[in-house]
């Protein structure tokens, strides 16, 4: 499976810019020093071990300082991933992460934050978090864990599982419409979305390091396959032969395609504006869709992330949106710098006083 | 200044009421700054609707706002005005069962057209039907007044000229009671400095209220307050909401942490939210938050950082937080959470006062969760609990509560400025080294490691090399702070957190009694804001020559050490609360101690005469049912 995103890395670690690296001459660090002394607790054959081994592997490349990294978890199986991390954590409570990572990141410039969370965590209990962090354009990398199911519960239906899901609680089939998290994430003009998968460790470092790059949110949806209460939901496209003919891997400034050299299909716009693959040879003539993440219109990454079906005949992979726009917590602290710079200077005892006093005093001899 | 005679008052309350388009909160402001600038001692009640506008000339539109002042300490806004304004027929409906017999009412004429009378269930015009034969009454044409007085300003509509009415009221009321008008004319200098004409135009009809006062019959006298004896010091007026704000400010400048503020507007909470934003320049950071939870988990986030997270709400925000607050009490960081009580339950009375969160700050999360609780006593007091409220979250790692409420966010009184230098030094700590060794003699940082006197365990902040770790909401094991579901821990930590928050009681002090002739029988022991009424009705029955002693909590979790032996020493103990009994309740659970509630939830100030009333009542040994929930409830009484 290639990797290449067609977005090589431009070396500007624009995305932790503000945050203490380690000297030039210091060793490499490694992914030891990232794993903590406390024993992972999923499942065996859990996705998540492998989202955890590539972060672990991924990090000491930031060549951050270690402690002025900072995980943030919600509640589910995914959200303990801070435990395992020899980083400063918290793991707070359901929903919240994006709140409490907006607080910390808008107070602290040297920190680089991170959020882990689920897709029942994510797109339903803190759906109103994850929607305003993404519109602010927080300076927060959201890593969404997507197995289309409540693990931590034992096994409910989630906000991403198919429609007709039977769990627990739908015994005769879900009839909750499914959130695609990728194109809520642009509808709430998320400034970076991803998609990666937990077994793909290649192609999520990938996505990571240009999330990392990223300044603002990014959004990450990894399918992380839970192999007790959802097993195999996305074995379809972890298939050798089929994830060929599955699998859109998104190449910035390159046409959209899929399928093997033999039977590939091109994306094009057909009338309506609408976009549909056609046999390569079918190609000829019609408007081939060239993908431009950093285009400032979201439409066309939306109308990609719209390629997905239950079936996953077609299942886009890698970054459909990586634009810059100004991060909402570089401006909260540029209008407090701003004031103080006016203000000729940070404020002490006497600044205090004046303000307290007013204008409208009177004395008592 | 006037050949009209002079009457010498010792005190007076006023209250201006009108339609809450009228400008009838901005009028009381600016006589509260010239009686201020005078140096009489005040305080001041301000009420208003939860509507913006409601449709105009109606009783649910009335908006009025109270100023008592004297020559003497002023405890109370007053009970009853002894001069209402009232600017249409609702204004003085909604407003004379509150107007003993004898006080003086101004009236504007202009809106007591058949219209507004019938709007308001008038058939006849009181002003002239003799239903306020009782009364003293002052008919003035203010609107058509003030218009006619703005003639030459050619610019203006007749709209914008009537709106100016307001200043000439101000002005009449002014020359009433001797006000300089110098700093309100400064004030509206600088609020229409962009509009000159307009500028103009109110100054005319503030020099018009004067002129009417000075030159018609109507008003034969006017009247003197002297200055109150106050201690010395610079004074200035400030409303509860202000002063909290500056308290939290320089709460956070004293301790050399950030102020990192998240919440989400609510009514009576917004202005501390609108003060701080605009405080940016002495290192306030807002998030305006997508809702009450995301508002405390900004904060929250911010103190993990290194800041003291703060979020301001009331009532219904709190019930929307509980759950990030036993967030913090598990993860032992420091936060501060402002509830402005309101009347509740759900929406309740926005805009109106109570003070019956007490519970829910108390109790209102699952699990043991201990939250300290700090609550102000006056609108300037608001300031020094601040400062307390910071001192106790960042020395013992905890949320705290500030409990607020309506009447103190909006009512002001005088405020003798503190030298922000003396103000007592909350420097922080943070962890900065490992505090154990492991098995293998290497130093390792244990977040749950407690200080011996304090119990607070280590604030060790991201960017501290060594010190890495994770905190949660799962329980973790004593001292290491690694998960743990083990029985006896958790009963050892839930413990330790209470015994942490009851370690609190040793650096508040005791609670003090005012039992100025060691003799009472009666205690009547407060909270929060009911500190006024309570000060005011005990001076009233002392004056009448009872005794009886007052104590009143600063701090409601833990109380202080000594409050057990206070309650067991009198006979009698009064608590009277504006809920339905919560700080009685947890008296008696506590203590043992047949505590007398006293109560009412009339989203107003208890009055000092209905206070006394009760204070006499139970030092006469009269029962129980006297004063009883429902007995007190004017409704049913
Ligand atoms: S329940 Fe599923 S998602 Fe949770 S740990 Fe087990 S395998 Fe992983």
């Amino acid at each position: 499976m290639t990797t290449d995103l067609g977005m090589p890395s431009t070396g500007l670690p624009r995305g932790t810019a503000g945050v203490p690296r380690l000297p030039d001459d210091a060793a490499r660090q490694t992914k030891r020093e990232f794993t903590s002394d406390q024993e992972v607790r999923w499942c065996p054959g859990c996705g998540d071990y492998a989202i955890l081994a590539a972060v672990q592997g991924f990090l000491p490349e930031l060549g951050l300082r270690r402690e002025n990294i900072v995980f943030v978890s919600g509640i589910g199986c995914s959200s303990r991933f801070p435990y395992y991390l020899d980083t400063y954590g918290m793991h707070s409570i359901h929903g919240r992460a994006p709140a409490i990572a907006t607080g910390l990141a808008t107070s602290r410039p040297d920190l680089s934050v991170w959020v882990v969370t689920g897709d029942g965590d994510a797109l339903s209990i803190g759906g109103n978090h994850l929607i305003h962090a993404l519109r602010r354009n927080v300076n927060l990398k959201i890593l969404l864990f997507n197995n289309q199911i409540y693990g931590l519960t034992k096994g409910q239906y989630s906000p991403t599982s198919e429609l007709g899901k039977v769990t627990k609680s739908t015994p005769m089939g879900s009839v909750d419409h499914p959130f695609n998290p990728v194109s809520l994430a642009l509808g709430a003009e998320a400034s970076f979305v991803a998609r990666t998968m937990d077994s793909d460790r290649k192609h999520l470092t990938e996505i990571l390091r240009a999330a990392a790059e990223h300044r603002g949110t990014a959004l990450v949806e990894i399918y992380q396959n839970c192999p007790i209460f959802n097993d195999g939901a996305f074995d379809v496209i972890k298939d050798r032969t089929e994830q060929e003919a599955r699998i859109v891997h998104l190449a910035d400034g390159h046409p959209v395609q899929v399928g093997p050299e033999a039977a590939r299909q091109v994306l094009v716009r057909a009338a309506g504006g609408s976009l549909e693959f056609v046999p390569e040879a079918e190609a000829q003539g019609r408007e081939v869709v060239v993908h431009d993440a950093a285009a400032h219109d979201p439409t066309q990454a939306f109308a990609l992330s719209r390629l997905d079906s239950p079936q996953m005949t077609h299942v886009p992979m890698g970054i459909f949106r990586n634009v810059d726009r100004p991060t909402y917590d570089d401006l909260v602290r540029a209008q407090v710098e701003a004031a103080i710079d006016t203000a000729g200077g940070r404020a002490g005892d006497a600044d205090l006083d004046a303000l307290i006093r007013g204008r409208d005093t009177w004395t008592v001899a | 200044m006037s050949s009209k005679s002079v009457q010498q008052l010792d005190r007076v309350v006023i209250r201006f009421a009108g339609d809450s388009g009228d400008g009838m909160q901005l009028t009381g402001d600016r006589f509260t700054s010239e009686t201020a600038a005078l140096g009489n001692d005040l305080s001041t009640l301000p009420n208003f609707p939860a509507e913006i506008r409601a449709p105009q000339g109606t009783l649910p539109g009335v908006s009025s706002f109270q100023l008592h002042f004297a020559d003497h300490d002023v405890l109370t806004p007053g009970d009853a005005p002894d001069v209402l304004v009232a600017m249409n027929p609702a204004a003085l409906k909604a407003n004379l069962r509150d107007l003993p017999r004898g006080a003086t009412i101004i009236a504007n004429t202009d809106e007591f057209s058949k219209r507004n009378l019938a709007k308001v269930g008038y058939t006849e015009n009181p002003l002239e039907d003799g239903t306020l034969d009782s009364w003293h009454v002052h008919s003035v044409a203010l609107t058509s007044i003030t218009v006619e007085a703005l003639a030459k300003f050619d610019s203006l509509s007749r709209k914008d000229k009537e709106r100016a009415k307001n200043m000439f009221a101000l002005g009449l009321l002014s020359w009433m009671y001797h006000r300089p008008t110098t700093g309100t004319e400064a004030f509206l200098a600088t609020k229409f400095g962009a509009r000159p004409d307009i500028l103009a135009a109110n100054l005319a009809a503030l020099k018009a209220g004067l002129n009417y006062g000075e030159t018609t019959e109507d008003f034969a006298v006017s009247y003197e307050i002297a200055p109150a004896t106050m201690p010395a010091g610079t004074y200035r007026n400030i409303t509860g909401n202000v002063a909290l704000a500056f308290g939290l400010v320089t709460a956070a400048h004293r301790a050399g942490i950030p102020l990192v503020l998240g919440s989400y507007p609510i009514t009576p909470a917004s202005d501390i939210l609108h003060t701080l934003s605009g405080l940016k320049r002495y290192g306030v950071t807002t998030l305006q938050a997508e809702d009450e939870i995301a508002g405390i988990g900004a904060a929250l986030g911010a103190s993990f950082g290194g800041a003291i997270g703060v979020t301001t709400t009331s009532g219904p925000g709190v019930a929307l937080k509980s759950e990030t607050i036993g967030l913090a009490v598990s993860l032992e960081l420091p936060l501060i959470i402002v509830d402005v009580q309101r009347g509740g339950p759900s929406t309740g009375l926005p805009t109106k006062t109570e003070q019956s969160d007490l519970l829910q700050a108390m109790f209102g999360r699952n699990g043991e969760s201990p939250v300290p609780i700090v609550a102000p006593q006056s609108p300037a007091d608001c300031f020094d609990a601040g400062l307390e409220a910071l001192r106790i979250a960042t020395t013992y790692r905890t949320p705290v509560f500030l409990l607020s409420d309506g009447y103190l966010a909006n009512g002001s009184e005088p405020w003798a400025i503190p030298s922000v230098a003396d103000l007592p030094d909350l420097t922080v700590e943070f962890a900065t080294e490992p505090n154990a060794t492991d098995d293998k003699g290497g130093a390792v940082f244990h977040p749950y490691l407690r200080d011996e006197a304090t119990l607070a365990r280590p604030w060790a902040v991201p960017g501290t090399a060594g010190l890495e770790h994770r905190i949660g909401g799962i329980e973790k094991a004593n001292i290491t702070g690694n998960i743990s579901y083990d029985p006896d821990n958790h009963d050892l930590m839930t413990r330790l957190r209470a015994a942490k928050v009851e370690r609190i009681a040793d650096t508040i002090g005791p609670l003090e009694v005012d039992d100025p002739s060691g003799e009472a029988s009666v205690l009547v022991l407060g909270w929060g804001s009911t500190y006024g009424p309570i000060a005011a009705a005990v001076r009233s029955v002392r004056n009448s020559g009872g005794t009886v002693a007052r104590a009143h909590l600063r701090h409601l979790n833990p109380f202080p050490a000594n409050t057990g032996d206070v309650l067991r020493r009198y006979d009698r103990v009064l608590v009277p609360e504006m809920n339905m009994g919560q700080l009685a309740l947890l008296l008696r659970a506590r203590y043992l101690v047949d505590v007398h509630s006293f109560t009412q939830v009339r989203g107003l100030p208890f009055t000092t005469v209905e206070l006394a009333d009760a204070i006499m009542s139970l030092a006469r040994g009269a029962d129980d049912d006297s004063i009883s929930p429902v007995a007190t409830h004017r409704g049913l009484a």
